[in-house]
């Protein structure tokens, strides 16, 4: 492994760390700097993802509507106090450019509700596009690919 | 024989029992005289399953079905247990194959579910094997019958359900039509665990009063309120149902409408979408209707909100999980504008949607709120105690009409 290679693991290690921090301490505000202006984010099912189709339960093609997104969630939707817990690991670089990194990795997603009920909520992949903008690393593309196709009650908050 | 009894209130369909959201008892009679009685219930979009051989698994009710395209070129449906010893034919939620083979003891049957083949019927050197009397002709899979409807396939077990359309009714069935009005494309599927009893879900459904008043960003956003014009159709049985809003057509003004929503929590002033391709409409319908929701009894629900189409398929799973399967359409006719619109509009529903999220969890906090309360009654009342077609959504009248097609098949 080269020093370029070392160095690029652990700028993603850091975005991937940050990028987790900032949803499991509910700094959703925040959320939409991890993505360029003309980003495409997606969360959907492996069935769906895996048979081209192009279904997202949240689908957002613009920074703005990540705004959009964290805005209704904090002022228009109703739903009971829960907290997520993120495990980002088994990061991979499938593609690598000096601007652009194609990566993928894994997440899990402990839900807890405000009675101390701990669920397994969800589980999948990332599939990302990242480009280089202002030396820090940000999504261009954000697919997260759930396992399954069952959510349990309702997706508020972004995986 | 039943070993419960539900003695319904006096003010009929404007009360219901507790009960019979909690009530095992209950919910194994419905198993039975709803779920596998003279209902129609969806299976399948005719075009989902294209080619001889392909075939979907889904249940009538808990009962697991099997939906094949056979060599006839037609929808056939089935229940998924092989005629031997009860285990699943079918495995996998779709696939295409020539025969339909238990894995257990490879008994195989045809598209249409005629057993064709029995593994080593006539037993190994002459010994063993099934008796000379055994017909294959009589251990096939259990048939469902089918009938079609605008491209929508749906299934029953019972001999006496009348025909789909008379079923659905003229009405409510051209409702059905105007939305399904191209060659159906499936965008993509999704399913949600509510935890509520099934019928929860569907007075939610039927329920055009709760929508602007618990869906905050409806009315902040315009989407639709109850001061839009619109109203509910409900056929005279109380089997089918449709609710259109005219959001272009407030009743009373802009500042009207906002004076009579002040003060209650669904409106929220200053807020505005950084990006509003989400609320744009295309009028592909012919009219002016931007929201309509629309059931079948016992468990299906056709959406239009915007241009987002969704079929949903309300799966029951005990007396307090239910299944909310989800599968959103586009039309084979649709240019990339209008197929990128029912993307961004899928934003709305489903179990993250900007207008449908709250449904997941409201029918669960309904579940919670009554233990204790199984002899008390809910009180649907908006409207009158009547279950007619009304032009105004400010009514429960479509929630009476789902207690009216209930109560006298489970002899309530």
């Amino acid at each position: 492994m080269t020093q370029n290679d070392l160095t690029r693991r652990l700028e993603l290690e850091a975005l991937y760390t940050d990028y987790a921090h900032c949803l499991d301490d509910d700094r959703l505000e925040e959320w939409p700097d991890f993505f360029v202006d003309d980003c495409y984010y997606r969360i959907t099912s492996a069935e769906n993802f895996e048979a081209g189709l192009p279904l997202g339960l949240v689908y957002l093609t613009s920074r703005a509507m990540l705004v959009d997104r964290v805005m209704a969630l904090r002022k228009a939707n109703i739903y009971e106090p829960q907290r997520y817990r993120h495990q980002i690991s088994a990061i991979k670089i499938t593609s690598d450019g000096d601007s652009a990194l194609h990566v993928v990795a894994n997440f899990l997603v402990v839900r807890t509700m405000q009675d101390g009920e701990m669920s397994l909520f969800a589980a999948g992949r990332y599939a990302d596009r990242l480009a280089r903008n202002d030396d820090t690393w940000k999504f261009v593309r954000k697919e997260v690919v759930l396992d399954s196709r069952q959510i349990d009650t309702l997706l508020a908050m972004p995986l | 024989m039943d070993t419960h009894t539900i003695s319904w209130p006096k003010e009929g369909n404007a009360r219901v029992p507790y009960r019979v959201f909690s009530d095992q008892d209950v919910y194994q009679a419905e198993l039975g005289k709803l779920f596998l009685g003279p209902t129609w219930q969806f299976l399948a979009l005719a075009n989902e399953l294209p080619n001889v051989g392909d075939y979907k698994t889904t249940f009538l009710g808990e009962t697991p079905v099997i939906v094949t395209r056979g060599e006839d070129g037609e929808i056939h449906a089935m229940v998924n247990r092989c005629a031997h010893r009860g285990n699943l034919v079918c495995l996998k939620r779709q696939g295409n194959a020539d025969l339909l083979t238990c894995v257990y003891h490879s008994w195989s049957y045809d598209l249409e579910g005629n057993l064709k083949s029995v593994a080593f019927r006539r037993g190994i050197a002459g010994k063993g094997g099934m008796p000379d009397d055994f017909r294959l002709e009589n251990h096939g899979l259990r048939k469902v019958r089918t009938d079609h409807f605008a491209g929508l396939v749906f299934g029953t077990l019972s001999d006496e359900t009348q025909p789909l359309s008379e079923y659905i009714g003229n009405m409510v069935g051209e409702r059905v039509g105007r939305v399904l009005h191209g060659k159906p494309k499936i965008l993509g599927t999704t399913s949600q665990i509510l935890h509520n009893n099934w019928k929860l879900y569907l007075e939610n459904v039927r329920d055009t009063y709760h929508a602007s008043l618990l869906h905050t960003f409806f009315t902040t956003f315009r989407v639709a309120r109850l001061t839009s014009g619109g109203g509910v159709l409900i056929a005279e049985n109380g089997r089918a149902h449709a609710s259109y809003t005219r959001t272009k057509d407030e009743l009373v003004g802009q500042e009207g409408s906002d004076k009579l929503y002040a003060g209650i929590q669904s409106q929220r002033d200053g807020l505005h979408l950084e990006d509003t391709r989400l609320l744009q409409q295309v009028s592909e319908f012919g009219d002016d209707i931007t929201v309509q929701i629309l059931s079948v009894f016992p468990n299906f629900v056709l959406q239009q909100v915007n241009n987002s189409i969704a079929l949903r398929l309300v799966l029951p799973k005990g007396p307090d999980k239910t299944e909310l399967q989800w599968t959103f359409l586009g039309f084979e006719e649709d240019d990339a504008a209008l197929s990128e619109l029912r993307l961004l509009q899928s934003n709305l529903v489903g179990p993250a949607g900007y207008v449908s999220m709250e449904d997941g969890a409201v029918g669960g906090f309904v579940q919670r709120a009554i233990i204790g309360s199984e002899n008390e009654n809910s009180v649907i009342e908006m409207g009158g105690h009547g279950h007619s077609s009304e032009e105004t959504r400010t009514t429960e009248a479509s929630i009476r009409g789902f207690w009216q097609a209930y109560r006298p098949l489970m002899g309530y």
